[in-house]
């Protein structure tokens, strides 16, 4: 016989029997995938910062098509934009994802505050916090070792003089820095309206705060008096500002005498550094 | 019968490690050490994979290949057979055994013609025709037995490896060792560790 014919030929039908093999196997075993979640998916943003509270992407995409949830306003990253286009695909009411950035509420930076040990440990603010809450005189305060900027996925965190900063610009509003932080300093607020902050944490007593850093808030209650809405409290000696009530009128930022309160703007600041 | 299945396997996990003594998948061996629970899922994968694809390319070997002097055409025939065999069992495992497929998943693409698996079935081939006596006398349940020492071998060496991995986490590495190099170095030595077992299992079984 031919050899070569011989082995061309068994090579060929062995690949020939189990191609078809594969073919039927493929056929009478698929498992049906549900189409929904996979085109979810495909439209979500794929960063899997639990923002939703899911697990990841495919979580909430997996959720959405079996009906475990219908609100399709969950992804922060994604926006309104991706609410609409999960409700095209599932059919579900769009909503209003309300844009919110990440805003670090402390102002201590080296100017305004020193270090009351020299720590060489482990440059991790989860680390430091272990020991007398950190190296800074404030033990509420912004560590700047940079924790966040290890969660944030988008680049938007940076160190400033000492303190975590977010440009806004950046922020996608995925709150994995919230979560990252030891000290619980950053804050989710909205984008497209300005608020007045309490840019401090601090809960020593004035007197305290006061030597401890220049900006810190001490409370005084004299912010608590010149809100109009009555949007103000104060509990463990620092001021917290009712997001709800704040109209960002101005005047407690105005009366404030260690500028602990401000106002922020967080479109504004985006036109500044935007532009 | 049970002592010669016995030395076959004892042989194939110790002796003739697949990756620390004959270098055989490396690439899976350095490729997902790093975690415990990966390697596990690998390593089992493994195992499936070698016991069915010496299952399987035996016949196709002693009834096709040897019977039409073909045997020059071993290495992509079973590489053919191999490779939609694995895909074939992924199909069926995917329909009827989710959990497992959910654990062997990822792996048993990524291994379906890895130089370990192709390197088990020569071998069994190569030691029957080299005149091996334990595989004479059994020559197909011995190759069956073999592929499962050689597959509990990778496992063996991966469990291994992948606590030395832990361990080395934790260290502080010279910069130009660190990654690969290290992780190499650490390879070898415990490859040496393993020339201790020359001899042991003659001497147990003997």
């Amino acid at each position: 016989m031919y050899p070569i014919l011989l082995a061309v030929i068994i090579v060929a039908g062995i690949g020939l029997i189990s191609g078809l093999g594969l073919a039927v196997a493929a056929k009478f075993m698929a498992v049906p995938v549900d189409e929904n979640a996979e085109n979810i998916e495909a439209v979500l943003p794929g960063a899997n910062c639990g923002a939703c509270g899911f697990s990841g992407c495919s979580g909430y995409a997996a959720a959405l098509a079996e009906g475990k949830t219908k609100d399709t306003a969950l992804c922060a990253p994604g926006g309104s934009e991706v609410s609409k286009q999960i409700a095209e695909i599932t059919g579900l009411a769009a909503g209003e994802v309300l844009p919110s950035a990440a805003v670090v509420l402390c102002q201590g930076n080296y100017h305004n505050t020193g270090d009351k040990i020299v720590y060489s440990g482990a440059k991790t603010c989860k680390m430091a916090n272990q020991l007398y809450g950190g190296p800074k005189d404030c033990s509420y305060g912004c560590i700047g070792f940079g924790d966040c900027i290890e969660a944030c996925e988008y680049g938007a965190i940076h160190i400033c003089d000492g303190v975590a900063r977010v440009n806004p610009l950046l922020c996608r509003a995925c709150t994995k820095c919230v979560k990252a932080c030891p000290k619980q300093l950053i804050e989710m607020m909205p984008l497209n309206e300005a608020k007045a902050a309490v840019l401090c944490a601090n809960k020593d007593k004035g007197a305290v705060t006061r030597k401890l850093c220049k900006t810190g808030c001490i409370a005084c209650t004299r912010c608590v008096k010149a809100c109009p809405e009555g949007a103000i409290a104060i509990t463990d000696n620092c001021a917290e500002v009712d997001y709800s009530k704040c109209t960002a009128c101005g005047k407690c930022a105005e009366v404030c005498p260690t500028k602990s309160i401000q106002i922020i703007d967080l479109q504004k600041a985006m036109r500044k550094t935007g532009a | 019968m049970v002592k010669v299945f016995a030395i076959i396997l004892f042989t194939g996990v110790l002796t003739e490690n697949f990756v620390l003594r004959q270098f055989l998948g490396i690439c899976p061996f350095l490729g997902v050490s790093k975690k415990l629970n990966t390697a596990m899922g690998m390593s089992a994968a493994v195992i499936f994979v070698m016991v069915l694809s010496t299952a399987v390319t035996f016949p196709i070997n002693k009834y096709i290949l040897e019977k039409n002097n073909l045997t020059y055409l071993q290495t992509i025939v079973f590489i053919l057979v191999i490779a939609v065999l694995v895909q074939f069992v992924e199909t069926v495992l995917k329909k009827f055994m989710k959990p497992l497929y959910n654990a062997l998943g990822i792996y048993l693409p990524l291994i379906t013609t890895n130089c370990a698996v192709l390197g088990v079935v020569f071998l069994n081939l190569d030691k029957i025709s080299g005149g091996d006596l334990n595989f004479l006398s059994y020559p197909y349940s011995g190759s069956l037995v073999n592929s499962l020492g050689a597959g509990v071998g990778f496992m063996l060496a991966m469990f291994l490896f992948a606590g030395v991995r832990e361990r080395m986490e934790s260290c502080e590495i010279p910069k130009f060792l660190q990654g690969l190099p290290i992780t190499l170095i650490a390879a070898s030595l415990t490859s040496v560790a393993f020339l201790g077992f020359d001899g042991v299992i003659e001497g147990i079984f003997k």
